[in-house]
């Protein structure tokens, strides 16, 4: 970090640059400093510094907050500034990347390196349930069900171009699917795994289907609205759902037909999720590069045009939409047995608005940025319980934060490059 | 292809480390066989942040009162008494969290969860773990009467035996149609439906309205002019107070002056403040007075003195919680599972909610409720 | 019949207020394209500040018609001042960026400005004064429609027409027109689009801290979480209505609200919202821009 810091100030020194970015002098960026202390001053002074008790009628002025805002904007803003400006530096070189991009590209590209990372991640994967305790397992299993849900939202919103803020519906749809099969026929976890994914694919294309038409925004409210219904139905229909009081006692998934225990199924699962990660990464790697994922990535750039090209338009978005729910609702199935009690309060908005977040922060159409995005967005507020109330409001900023500081998110996508090298097809034509 | 080639290496590797954790597990669980410390940990769940936080924290408190208390008169058997909190905000996949970090953390007596739906989704973990939990609030009634978990007890009355109380008490006030509203919450649903089956049983008295309202709606005068086009003589809410004071404040300006019943959700200083003038007459059940305790005073006193402030929700069946869990330690002279159990049930333990022993099932013997009345800006008990 | 009329009314309030913070959404997006997330924390904060200024007027000792004045008029201040600030902060930066981007930051800020709320008041739920003015003559009906009730709808009215007017005549809403129409065009005939965009800001947190204060004082409580529904509400409205159509955003506000009181009357209330969103997406299917929405034909 500190690299890049002198990187940037060299030319008039780092304290210079810091100091004045974004202004024209030392002295305007003093005014500006102040004139944003003063306005935030004004503007947060009902809400911090009044608290009043309509009942006792008592009014408690907080005068010291009012300097706290004061003093803390006033610093604030030059590293805003500072920020600012050094993203403006930056837009020029998108085209390149950064150090650790680099890094990444070149162990991709070089096979040896390649493996050699590949088996250290499976290692540092495999050994994280014994090296660290339960509790530490158990959180990373959250993270890898989100890890899966980002990765399957990633194919709807990231390479289809298609804003689904109802995500959560399919994830519902797997659990339930599971409790309620476990609860009536008492069938165990392994066979309703893949079940699950089929019902998802099966929700995916009946929601889909009546929204095709719609565009942007308005998909995006529909979808929304179509994941609220789920829950409503859910907590409502009581004769089938337990309504809101849900269904406990599920089975967690049996090893060969072996129930473990508490420690054991935990470590079970870490595995079992950690199988399913992989395996989906996998998948969503080769429907990238697959007929379907280029027609996504065409269908996301332009409709028309791709409609022009032959795609069928209906068929690619219900594929995009069913594939992507098939995801989600494994990891219902998942989820379920690893609490062993759902109710309708679990699948709420919230849920997928924090879904959608992982692929917006970690980068839209990428998997290292999906992953990257969920252990940030899962992780940081586990990690940030020392900060007990100002937790989610840390949690808040730095989602505001990483967005306007990196729009593209962590990692952003690479597109495939496909080379036309004219020396080749001009020899091959020679050789005819 | 090579990218096939590398994720197949990869999956076996996990495949292969797989068997090898297998092997790991077992080197693990022989660790935890260490001997007992000198330290007696108090594990303490709920929702200590998220909307619920003003429910669970309390419990934390007096959890930490207690702890002081037996800590000043030379601990339980010769420990110190800690406190380990976890917070679940209320949500089952956090609670499932937290009882793991208890379960790793070997502590063997829990105070909690707050909510029945948390209490749910630990309670397996526990049982399996062989530890003792003792919730100060969760009053859904399977959890003691499906005797699934004969490592569950708690210090408050099921939600059932309230809503006995409340639909006598709508008898006595000789109401013969009521409105059964609740806020579709796991507790709120739970209560009116046990209203609703009571009162449907009753001869004479009938159930003209079964409703839910959505929290945090923007108003609620649709279903408040449902209330008053179904005729009924009284109001039965199940849930939290900030509907309730929505609905009865919806009522009251529209000119329904009809009795309107409640529940603990709702005994709260909160919902008077809230609900001002129009919570004049509202009733409630909650937890039988026991402000002559005088273990219960002393509590109050010890939490003023400690934290500045008056306590809050559940606080007294929290601290009577603790003190049952420890007795139960003290008398079992160890901490084994079998005999923590037979303590809870067999021994009397003199606590804030009076003298209580636990029954076959885990409910607390000798706590009940009683149906309290709002009468100029304060909660007075009806004899 | 006089329950139909009950429904309606009762309806027709909650619709107003769905249409005052629907407005703030419609706008925003008719001109940036942004979902404006934070929009419903904003006439949370609107309520808090209305909460905080009549607290403090009511120690002061001031009578109590001149406090809605008082109240309203500083809440829409702060209100506006938030809304241009985190438009400032939270979405110019990201201009020119993916159009998700502007999204997550608006999610973001929301959770911010909640729990910012949640820690500099409380968690608690507050009471709420009842500054709206009752009338007399009205107390004969107020099974029907009460007299807060009758206030909520007059102002939102006034509002509406208030708001029509600006856009149509003023010079402001005329640039603002523009730019929705067409941002590079706009910026080529002299158009400060910046200030069009926290124009925009302003006037739609203005209408969302009226909204807030009209509602908290009928229902008379609020907390810090207020804003969420509603927000979500009102969003769904403007999308019903058309999003970026002003006159669909009242329009869609009001249905949905009559939607939900006769939904509740008639049928259930157990199912309110599952109506409120089929009625949506039946609507949407139909007529896949909303009510007033303008069909958009795609230029190839």
């Amino acid at each position: 970090m500190s690299n890049t810091m002198n990187a940037n100030g060299r030319n008039n020194g780092f304290p210079g640059f810091f100091l004045t970015a974004g202004c024209s002098g030392f002295p305007e960026a003093l005014k500006k400093s102040l004139i944003a202390a003063v306005w935030f001053v004004f503007l947060t002074f009902p809400i911090m510094v009044i608290r009043v008790n309509t009942i006792e009628d008592t009014v408690d002025w907080r005068w010291m907050n009012m300097v706290y805002v004061a003093v803390a904007v006033f610093f604030g803003s030059f590293v805003w500034r500072w920020l600012l400006a050094r993203k403006e530096l930056k837009k020029d070189e998108t085209r390149e990347e950064n150090r650790v991009e680099a890094l990444m590209t070149r162990i991709a590209s070089d096979k040896r390196l390649k493996l050699i990372a590949v088996a250290v991640m499976a290692c540092m994967v495999a050994a994280f349930p014994m090296v660290f305790n339960l509790y530490q397992t158990n959180i990373m299993i959250s993270c890898l069900t989100y890890i899966m849900l980002g990765l399957g939202l990633n194919i709807v919103v990231g390479l289809a171009g298609l804003l689904d803020l109802g995500y959560v519906a399919f994830y519902a749809v797997g659990a339930y699917a599971y409790a309620l099969l476990n609860m009536h026929w008492d069938i165990g976890f392994w066979a309703v795994l893949p079940l699950g994914a089929v019902l998802g694919a099966v929700t995916g294309i009946i929601l889909g289907f009546p929204v095709l038409r719609l565009r942007g925004d308005y998909l995006a409210i529909v979808t929304l609205g179509f994941g609220e219904i789920i829950r409503l139905v859910l907590e409502n229909w009581g004769d089938v759902t337990q309504g809101p009081s849900g269904i406990s006692g599920i089975d967690r998934p049996t090893l060969f037909g072996v129930k473990l225990g508490v420690i054991d199924s935990t470590m079970y699962m870490y595995y079992i999720m950690a199988g399913l990660v992989v395996l989906t990464i996998f998948a969503v790697n080769r429907l990238q590069n697959s007929r379907i994922g280029r027609a996504w990535l065409a269908l996301r750039e332009d409709e028309i045009a791709c409609q022009a090209m032959g795609i069928d338009k209906t068929k690619t978005k219900l594929m995009a939409f069913a594939l992507g729910a098939t995801w989600a609702g494994m990891a219902g199935v998942v989820f379920a047995a690893k609490t062993t009690f759902i109710n309708p309060a679990s699948f709420t908005f919230w849920e997928s608005a924090i879904i959608l977040s992982v692929v917006v922060i970690g980068g839209m159409g990428s998997i290292r940025g999906v992953i990257a995005g969920a252990i940030i967005l899962i992780l940081v507020p586990e990690y940030l319980r020392d900060f007990a109330e100002f937790r989610m409001l840390l949690f808040g900023s730095i989602m505001v934060l990483v967005m306007v500081f990196r729009p593209q998110g962590l990692i952003s996508a690479k597109r495939k490059v496909y080379k036309y090298e004219p020396a080749n097809t001009a020899s091959a034509g020679n050789e005819q | 292809m090579r990218g096939k080639l590398t994720l197949f290496a990869l999956v076996f590797a996990m495949a292969s480390l797989l068997l090898a954790g297998c092997g790991g597990e077992q080197k693990e669980e022989k660790k935890t066989e260490a001997p007992a410390a000198k330290k007696l940990v108090l594990g303490v769940a709920g929702a200590h942040s998220g909307d619920l936080a003003s429910y669970g924290l309390p419990t934390v408190n007096a959890a930490k009162l207690v702890a002081a208390k037996f800590n000043a008169a030379g601990g339980v058997n010769g420990m110190t008494v800690e406190i380990a909190a976890q917070d679940d905000q209320c949500k089952p996949e956090l609670a499932t969290n937290a009882a793991t970090k208890m379960v790793s953390d070997e502590v063997k007596i829990v105070l909690g969860h707050i909510c029945s739906g948390a209490t749910k989704a630990a309670l397996p973990i526990y049982l399996e773990s062989r530890i003792v939990c003792m919730s100060p609030s969760a009053t859904n009634p399977p959890l003691t009467q499906s005797g699934e978990y004969p490592n569950f007890f708690r210090t408050i009355a099921p939600d059932d035996a309230q809503a006995r109380l409340e639909v006598d008490f709508a008898r006595k006030l000789g109401l013969t149609k009521v409105a059964v509203i609740h806020d579709k919450g796991d507790y709120g649903k739970g209560f009116a439906s046990f209203c609703k089956d009571f009162a449907d049983q009753e001869p004479g008295m009938e159930v003209v309205l079964f409703e839910g309202v959505t929290p945090g709606a923007v108003d609620y005068s649709a279903v408040v002019q449902k209330i008053k086009n179904s005729g009924a003589e009284g109001v039965i809410f199940g849930g939290y107070h900030p509907e309730a004071s929505k609905i009865v404040s919806g009522m009251r300006k529209k000119g329904l002056e009809i009795p309107f019943m409640s529940d603990d959700g709702v005994k709260d200083e909160t919902f008077i403040k809230v609900a001002g003038k129009y919570a004049e007459g509202v009733y409630a059940t909650g937890p039988r007075d026991f402000s002559a305790n005088a273990l219960y005073k002393e509590a109050v006193e010890a939490h003023r003195k400690e934290f500045g402030t008056d306590p809050g929700p559940f606080f007294p069946e929290a601290y009577s919680a603790a003190i049952a869990l420890l007795k139960a330690v003290e008398n079992a002279k160890s901490m084994a599972y079998d005999d923590l159990i037979e303590a809870l049930h067999s021994n009397y333990v003199e606590t804030a909610v009076g003298k209580i022993k636990f029954d076959g099932r885990g409910d607390a013997e000798g706590v009940g409720f009683s149906v309290y009345q709002v009468q100029n800006g304060q909660y007075v008990e009806i004899k | 019949m006089d329950y139909f009329l009950e429904l309606f009314f009762g309806g027709l309030t909650r619709g107003s207020i769905y249409a005052l913070i629907a407005l703030g959404y419609t706008m925003v997006y008719g001109i940036i394209e942004l979902i404006n997330f934070a929009h419903g924390e904003i006439y949370m904060i609107g309520a808090f500040t209305g909460l905080i200024v009549a607290g403090v007027l009511t120690h002061l000792g001031f009578p109590e018609g001149s406090m809605l004045v008082i109240a309203l008029t500083c809440a829409v201040i702060w209100s506006a001042a938030y809304g241009f600030t985190i438009e400032k902060i939270a979405y110019k930066p990201l201009r020119g960026a993916q159009r998700l981007s502007p999204l997550i930051s608006a999610i973001g800020m929301s959770i911010f400005l909640q729990n910012y709320v949640m820690l500099a008041q409380t968690s608690d739920f507050l009471p709420f004064p009842e500054l709206l003015p009752r009338f007399a003559f009205l107390d004969r009906f107020s099974g029907v429609l009460g007299s807060s009730e009758l206030v909520i709808i007059a102002m939102t009215a006034l509002v509406c027409v208030g708001l029509s007017l600006f856009i149509k005549y003023t010079k402001i809403g005329k640039a603002m027109r523009a730019t929705a129409q067409n941002r590079k065009m706009a910026m080529l005939v002299g158009i400060n689009v910046d200030m069009v965009i926290s124009a925009t800001f302003v006037i739609g947190s203005s209408l969302a801290a009226v909204g807030g204060v009209l509602i908290a004082s009928h229902i008379g409580q609020i907390n810090y979480f207020i804003g969420f529904i509603a927000g979500i509400k009102a969003f769904t409205a403007a999308v019903l209505g058309g999003i970026g159509s002003i006159p669909g955003a009242m329009l869609g506000g009001l249905i949905l609200g009559w939607t939900e009181a006769f939904a509740t009357g008639y049928v259930s209330s157990d199912y309110e919202d599952v109506f409120a969103f089929c009625l949506l997406v039946l609507i949407l299917i139909f007529r896949p821009s909303g009510l007033m929405g303008k069909e958009k034909t795609q230029k190839v």
